[in-house]
């Protein structure tokens, strides 16, 4: 991968993600042989919108390659608050770290502080638009299991503001996968995600149910319909119901079928799911360590490439 | 003096952008940062019958050529125009517009949520696409109601 930043799915090349995916294989491997690959440097991670678990993972990558991190402590009281720009703040924090991760609500806000700072930035997500390192370790994910190409697909939940949603099927489009979008019809894709699915020629359907597609399924990946999005409660409440599995439901799935979730889950994947052979969202969720560490070393890499990350063998 | 003429008189010098579709006149002005202040001649005609487009408007400024960039943007919302420049009552050049790959710091964008809407000190950037212009940064595309959303 030859990117200074990781800002959105669709910057990414099949050889891109698989060369991320093989070193987050050999991350796994022999954790041992990364700890002190980045020792000295500094992590920055901006979370200017609530975030335990994606904080943490890249917390944990960055600690796990040698790495110190900083990080902004409570939104509230930080210069935000004070009416900062995020461009200002993102040139400041440069002086302080090797690497930027930002969460930020609004859409492009990634894309702005890439262009703002010198040094790599990872969107870990930027309001209702990407989050292309969940991307890395969804896929990390599917591919231990299944392999990614000739592979089927379903999308089921909030489509239109779930950012790892619109991430994951952009980055489906450089694989042979048949992608099935099962949604109510007020969150489907949105018009930006599925032009782009569109122009790669990919191989999309949408639907309003589940069981009709569940039975062709290799992969449900369930993502959850928050009840800010609806009006009304009681439509909230009808809606969200529908889109809800059990370990009932999984009986007409295909016996490896893989059950995927972003988390946090609410009540979209009953209890009951955890105890099948389905089940795989903890170990998603865990994938986060060896793919974020392949994705740091990487980019700070990129960055310095002539620095000694034990690569200069013959010299 | 016949009735068309009586609409739009002849320029001298400067530029008169033909062909633009119906009611889009004044989005033609400012997209030209055109009000009146500067002090030049403008000639607006609207929703003058059109052989090619049934209804069309006209607009005609004196001691004014149009830059590439005024011309691209342009291009967005009247995309048949044709470019007139009048040099001493003769039109000396001829051109139909083309559409931009991209358009810097014109349009806002329509997404509310978008970094460009944030009070950052940013320039907004959209790249033209298939059959609209999409935002740079939050990906959103912009169709039909491009008109809406110039910013100058
Ligand atoms: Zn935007």
């Amino acid at each position: 991968m030859r990117q200074d930043h990781l800002i959105t799915a669709t910057q990414l090349s099949r050889d891109d993600i698989e060369a991320v995916l093989d070193r987050a294989r050999a991350v796994a491997d022999d954790p041992a042989a990364y700890a002190d690959r980045h020792a000295g440097r500094v992590l920055a991670l901006c979370f200017f919108e609530p975030s335990t678990r994606t904080r943490m993972s890249f917390d944990s990558a960055a600690k796990r390659l040698g790495m110190n991190t900083i990080g902004m402590g409570d939104v509230d009281s930080s210069s935000v608050s004070k009416g900062e720009s995020l461009s200002d703040t993102v040139r400041v924090i440069e002086g302080y770290a090797d690497a930027l991760v930002l969460r930020h609500p609004s859409e492009g806000a990634a894309t702005l502080a890439g262009e703002r700072v010198d040094v790599p930035v990872v969107n870990a997500g930027d309001g209702a638009g990407q989050h292309p390192s969940q991307t890395l370790l969804d896929l990390h994910t599917i591919r231990e299991d299944h392999g990614l190409d000739d592979l089927t697909i379903g999308i089921m939940g909030d489509l239109k503001y779930g950012r790892t949603v619109h991430s994951l099927a952009a980055a489906l489009t450089e694989f042979d996968a048949n992608q099935h979008f099962i949604s109510p019809d007020s969150l489907r894709l949105p018009r930006s995600v599925r032009f782009d699915l569109h122009e790669t020629g990919a191989q999309i359907r949408e639907h309003d149910e589940l069981e009709p597609v569940l039975g062709e399924l290799d992969v449900l990946y369930v993502t959850r319909i928050q009840k800010e999005r609806f009006p009304d409660e009681n439509e909230y409440h009808r809606v969200a119901g529908e889109y809800r599995i059990d370990a009932e439901t999984l009986e007409a799935a295909a016996d490896d079928l893989t059950v995927m979730h972003p988390l946090p889950r609410v009540d979209e994947i009953a209890p009951d799911v955890d105890e099948t052979d389905h089940a795989r969202y903890f170990e998603q969720a865990h994938n986060g360590i060896p793919v974020r560490m392949a994705l740091l070393d990487t980019l700070l890499e990129n960055a310095d490439p002539d620095g000694d990350e034990g690569t200069e063998v013959d010299r | 003096m016949s009735d068309h003429e009586l609409r739009v008189s002849k320029i001298r010098d400067g530029t008169v952008i033909d062909h633009v579709e119906g009611g889009q006149a004044l989005n033609v002005l400012a997209i030209l940062g055109i009000d009146g202040s500067g002090g030049f001649g403008v000639s607006v005609g609207m929703n003058v019958p059109s052989d090619r487009l049934g209804r069309k408007d006209i607009v005609k400024v004196e001691d004014r050529e149009l830059s590439q960039s005024e011309v691209d943007v342009l291009s967005l919302i009247a995309p048949e125009a044709t470019i007139n420049i009048v040099r001493d009552f003769e039109v000396v050049e001829k051109n139909r517009v083309t559409r931009p790959d991209g358009v810097t710091g014109v349009l806002s964008c329509p997404n509310r949520n978008c970094i460009t809407n944030a009070g950052e000190p940013v320039e907004t950037r959209f790249d033209v696409v298939a059959d609209g212009v999409r935002c740079d940064y939050c990906a959103t595309i912009l169709r039909a109601d491009i008109a809406d959303h110039i910013d100058v």
